[in-house]
């Protein structure tokens, strides 16, 4: 059988003292549709290890899973690489009515870390990212550049950028293309 | 040549050329100041009355020396670094694009901050140093190279510091903290509400970007954009060697440049009076200031003011060929100087105050329009506000910073402290003039840039304009790069006079976006070249790209059109591609289809509401194709419905529409039927799709999945089967959209190359692009939304009626199928078109008429061709058409007028191949 390809496979990582670029493929990500109030959420909450976060642009970490708000009653759930999440979801919700999801390869995941990972997003993002705005914890669905994206904020310097699969090249292209600045060879492209 | 430079000033020495000629200037110049430096002082022809111009000031203010650098079209010399190798043109008021790309590399940034400062001098360092010592995020934004605002301009000190140095140590003290960003050579040129704020970042050849958007939101904003000098209308106001006396006392201290030898002063306020001091000290001859005020400025000590004092006159010309040679006053004399400095007195900069909401207010006083009320979150400090004492400045500076601080929040301790200055000796009230009134106004110039004098303003106010918003469009005053920073008040000052009417009854002109000059590639930034518009690939993409297939545009997706063999144009490889659908067997991917995951107790009675066919009675395992409609009944998407279990569906929509039919699907089931348990989600990228299509497609497809029961009995028309494919977990759908036996093959999108890869190795499979499936969907007959459709068609004008059930209680659609206008038998219908000359391709939108020669305009139209292809299958070009009352024409010609021609078609129905539908089992 022919190896899996994800949507940045053919991406060079930039690995700089201040600044890492790196797709973090393959990651299960499940689509959960339930009513937070019900015991379906909390039953799910339970197996997951957190509670469905109910703040706006919040995501909660659990022992092998990040749980992230998009909205009143949706949620991203994202596990490791071949982990059964939907498993996991449909047993805890049993017959309670939710909607469980396989999106893993909907989106793809390009982390961006180092000291310049604010500077680099910046460019494209037009949310407040200071560090007391938007910190460990904090989720956004906004724009990077001109491509949709699901952003998260992890500790130290380090940025999760959950991007649909089709603009994931145009995303590549374009933070390569942002982070000329911040390399220490100077332009990766070219116009 | 004379010495312009002042003895003894330092500097790294560069060369430059001007309009071909080599000159050299100072690192620290700008092309003007090296100009002057280098003798020149006619600098331009005006642009509609061909006369010389000069250097007029000395910033962002210069109406008249435009020239044209590299890149750059068109930009104020004032304003220009000097850098060595510079070359720059002289224009007349209007550039010229250059043909080169422009190669430079432009970006954005966007930043946060609880204050914003908008420029760094006196008042605006005060307040962000007052805003940073709380903690508070700060930005400082100021236009210029260096900071200091008009400090290096005055020489003025402040802490017992010369007033630049003061201002770089401040810069840098403000620069070493962690929250406060300083952005020097940025001009704001934009105040939006909520206190957006873009600046452009002059950031030079050498950068990463020469020059950088910045798209800022500020929590408070300190405008301290300071002011420029006023005008005043004279006959011969605007010969070379006229200039704004400030901006004369500029070129002295911040460049060490002399603008010229002997000097006239005309002023109406004390303040040029400092400017002939210095340019005194500097070494210009001060033959005479001319002060309109009878006692002149009584306050000032005449010892440290060189030259004849004359008060109670005006200036009425100038003499000279050319440029400026003598200066003639209203008493008669006539003074012998190669300059004349003009000072009617300071405008506080009001422009992005007035473009965030704010009022302005006339103050007798300062002679012009100053802030008033404003709905946001602004303050306004120092000279910006009419406060033109450097004491006053730094105070006024530090108040607002502290204000603006505790309004965002943060903690002030006590009251911030200023700098000390020099004692500032009383002033003389100054006496405003802009007018040197005169018999002939047809030399008075009020808008240099435009050619605009106050003989045009007249002609205005005599044709009866009492606004100036009119009198500014009349004449175009105002109008040009420097969007009126000198002209607009003198212009409303004279339309005032013309009109006998106070000048604070007329107001100001609207102050818009953007202050500063802005080129378009900048605003652009990255978002140009490959980067323009995001490209969205399907995960075969690279195959595709390697094969070399050209690529159809589809909304953002980029998708295979065709792929040529060695020597075969467009049409040779459609026409083969089609063949081998038809004959043999093809695949194309189809990933870019939209798919949306509908699940829930309700979510068949959900589909019932949104398809017009009824979904829920569909078995598991089964597939209908469907059709949504808005509510006013004409056809919005099209698509196939899987059930994949008892409370799951899975929905295909159209590539351009995935997403507005997913925000449908919400918005029914967000505003309308909340209680309906349902829930959709997208799973479009999550998927990729090869559509297998052809008569050998089930041999190709039982190869690759032996385990799955492939016969017609087994694997019916319209159903699917989970299935390993190509030793990938894949769902099969038995599906066509070309009317052959077909199969759409679904896996993981990460195993979409593989799966691809593997169709491609048996050897037997033709690739085929988009433009083969629409030719083989045409020539079934089957409507592509968007294309055949245009929003004004109901699924029975596509011949689809079958598709409208007619059990349903509802569905979103049905109230508007309901109403005659939806039956009236001339309603454009989809039908064939066979050419009478099966060789003639139709170019869709073409018109259809009834008749072989054309009545009177208005001709009558009987409607416009959707779709047209050349068919392998019927040997002769087709098309698809919509045309009033097309299904009670069947059999009858029509023609389609093509220039001087008009071309003869049959029409027929849409479906012109396979009509009975023998060839979806193979």
């Amino acid at each position: 059988m022919a190896e899996r390809l994800s949507p940045l496979a053919r991406f060079t990582p930039v690995t700089t003292d201040d600044l890492r670029i790196a797709e973090v493929p393959f990651l299960t990500q499940v689509n959960l549709r339930v009513d937070p109030k019900s015991g379906a959420a909390a039953d799910i909450g339970l197996a997951l290890g957190a509670p469905l976060p109910t703040g706006p642009g919040t995501y909660a970490s659990a022992t092998g899973y990040d749980v992230l708000w998009l909205g009143p009653d949706e949620w991203l759930v994202v596990g490791a690489q071949g982990h059964d999440v939907e498993g996991v979801i449909r047993a805890a919700a049993g017959d309670a009515h939710v909607g469980v999801t396989d999106v893993s390869a909907q989106r793809t995941v390009v982390a961006v870390d180092g000291r310049r990972s604010r500077d680099l997003l910046a460019h494209g993002c037009a949310l407040d990212l200071h560090p007391r705005v938007f910190g460990p914890g904090r989720c956004a669905q906004t724009m990077l550049a001109r491509a949709q994206v699901v952003l998260t904020a992890r500790e130290s310097d380090e940025f999760r950028v959950f991007v649909r699969s089709s603009f994931a090249g145009y995303l590549a292209a374009w933070l390569l293309d942002a982070a000329v600045e911040y390399l220490p060879d100077g332009p990766v492209t070219s116009r | 040549m004379t010495a312009r430079r002042i003895p003894g000033w330092q500097g790294e020495p560069l060369r430059f050329r001007f309009d071909g000629h080599e000159y050299e200037g100072l690192r620290g110049d700008t092309l003007a100041s090296a100009l002057l430096a280098g003798g020149v002082r006619t600098v331009a022809q005006s642009p509609s009355l061909d006369r010389p111009r000069g250097i007029y000031a000395a910033w962002t203010e210069e109406p008249n020396a435009l020239v044209r650098t590299g890149v750059e079209p068109m930009v104020q010399a004032t304003v220009v670094e000097l850098a060595d190798g510079l070359d720059a043109t002289s224009l007349t008021g209007r550039g010229r694009l250059s043909d080169e790309p422009d190669t430079g590399r432009y970006d954005a940034v966007h930043a946060h901050c609880d204050v914003l400062v908008v420029g760094a001098g006196p008042a605006g360092l005060a307040a962000a140093t007052a805003a940073a010592s709380t903690g508070a995020r700060v930005i400082v934004a100021d236009d210029r190279p260096v900071a200091g605002g008009s400090l290096p301009d005055t020489a003025e000190t402040v802490g017992g510091l010369p007033g630049a140095r003061w201002a770089a140590e401040t810069l840098a003290a403000l620069e070493s903290r962690p929250d406060v960003r300083v952005l020097t050579r940025t001009s704001v040129f934009g105040h939006y509400d909520d206190n957006y704020v873009m600046a452009v970042e002059r950031r030079g050849e050498g950068a990463a970007s020469r020059e950088r958007v910045w798209r800022i939101r500020a929590r408070h904003v300190v405008l301290a954009t300071g002011a420029v000098e006023r005008p005043i209308a004279f006959a011969g106001n605007d010969r070379p060697g006229v200039m704004l006396a400030g901006s004369a006392r500029a070129y002295a201290n911040r460049y060490g440049v002399l603008p010229g030898s002997r000097a006239v002063v005309f002023t109406t306020n004390d303040g040029a009076y400092a400017a002939a001091a210095d340019l005194s000290a500097a070494g210009v001859e001060i033959a005479a200031i001319v002060d309109v005020r009878q006692a002149g400025g009584a306050a000032w000590d005449h010892e440290v003011v060189p030259g004849e004092v004359i008060t109670g006159q005006v200036v009425t010309g100038v003499g000279g060929e050319r440029e400026v040679a003598s200066v003639i006053l209203s008493g008669g004399r006539e003074i012998e100087a190669d300059l004349l400095l003009v000072s009617g007195g300071w405008n506080p900069l009001v422009n992005l105050f007035s473009q965030a909401g704010g009022e302005l207010r006339y103050d007798a006083a300062v002679g012009s329009f100053v802030p008033g009320p404003v709905r946001q979150a602004v303050e306004v400090a120092g000279a910006a506000r009419g406060v033109f004492t450097l004491a006053g400045c730094l105070e006024d500076g530090a108040q607002a910073g502290a204000r603006a601080a505790r309004a965002a929040g943060f903690h002030v301790e006590g009251s911030p402290q200023t700098p000390r200055t020099p004692e500032e000796g009383p002033v003389t009230p100054a006496e405003h003039l802009w007018l040197v009134e005169a018999a002939d106004y047809g030399t008075h110039f009020v808008d240099l840039q435009r050619d605009v004098t106050v003989a045009d303003v007249m002609k205005a106010t005599g044709a009866g304009l009492r606004s100036v918003e009119h009198v500014k469009r009349y004449t175009t005053a105002g109008t040009a790069h420097d969007q009126g920073k000198l002209s607009g008040l003198l212009t409303g000052a004279v339309v005032a006079h013309a009109l006998g009417v106070p000048i604070e009854e007329l107001g100001t002109t609207t102050f818009r976006a953007p202050y500063a000059p802005i080129a378009f590639s900048t605003l652009a930034g990255r978002d140009r070249g490959a980067l323009h518009d995001p490209v969205r690939t399907t995960s075969l993409h690279e195959w595709h790209a390697a094969y070399d297939a050209p690529f159809e545009n589809v909304g953002q997706w980029k998708r295979p059109w065709y792929y040529p063999r060695e020597g075969e144009d467009m049409e040779a490889a459609v026409l083969r591609e089609c063949r081998a659908v038809r004959e043999a067997v093809g695949a194309m991917d189809a990933s870019t289809l939209g798919k949306i995951d509908v699940q829930g107790p309700d979510a068949g009675v959900f589909l019932d509401r949104v398809y017009t066919n009824m979904m829920s009675t569909l078995k598991v395992g089964a597939i209908r194709y469907g059709v949504m409609c808005r509510a006013d009944g004409m056809v919005f998407d099209d698509g196939t419905v899987i059930r994949v279990a008892e409370d799951r569906f899975l929905v295909t929509t159209t590539t351009g529409n995935a997403a507005a039919v997913l925000d449908w699907m919400e918005e029914w089931l967000q505003t309308e039927w909340p209680e309906l348990r349902v829930f959709c989600t997208s799973v479009t990228e999550h998927w990729a799709t090869v559509a297998l299509a052809g008569p050998r497609s089930r041999e190709v497809l039982a190869g690759l999945a032996p385990d799955l029961a492939v016969d017609a009995a087994s694997f019916p028309f319209m159903t699917w089967r989970d299935a390993e494919v190509a030793g990938l977990a894949a769902r099969v759908c038995r599906i066509s959209f070309s009317g052959e036996l077909a199969y759409e093959i679904n896996v993981n999108a990460w195993d979409g190359l593989a799966l691809w890869e593997a169709v491609m190795a048996t050897g037997v499979v033709t690739p085929y692009g988009t433009e083969t499936m629409h030719v083989l969907r045409a020539e079934k007959g089957y409507p592509i939304v968007g294309q055949d459709t245009d929003g004004t068609v109901t699924p029975a004008d596509l011949g689809m009626d079958w598709v409208v059930s007619k059990k349903k209680a509802d569905f979103i659609g049905r109230r508007s199928h309901l109403r005659a206008d939806t039956s009236r038998p001339d309603r454009k219908h989809l039908v064939g078109l066979l050419p009478q000359d099966g060789a003639r391709l139709l170019p869709e939108g073409a018109h259809l008429v009834e008749t072989p020669t054309l009545p009177e305009p208005p001709v009558p139209t009987l409607g416009h061709v959707t779709s047209s292809y050349r068919s392998a299958a019927l040997g002769s070009t087709f098309a698809l058409a919509l045309v009033s009352g097309g299904r009670d024409r069947i059999g009858e010609v029509l023609y389609v007028p093509l220039g001087d021609e008009r071309v003869p078609v049959t029409v027929t129905s849409h479906v012109l191949y396979d009509p009975e539908g023998a060839r979806r089992d193979g």
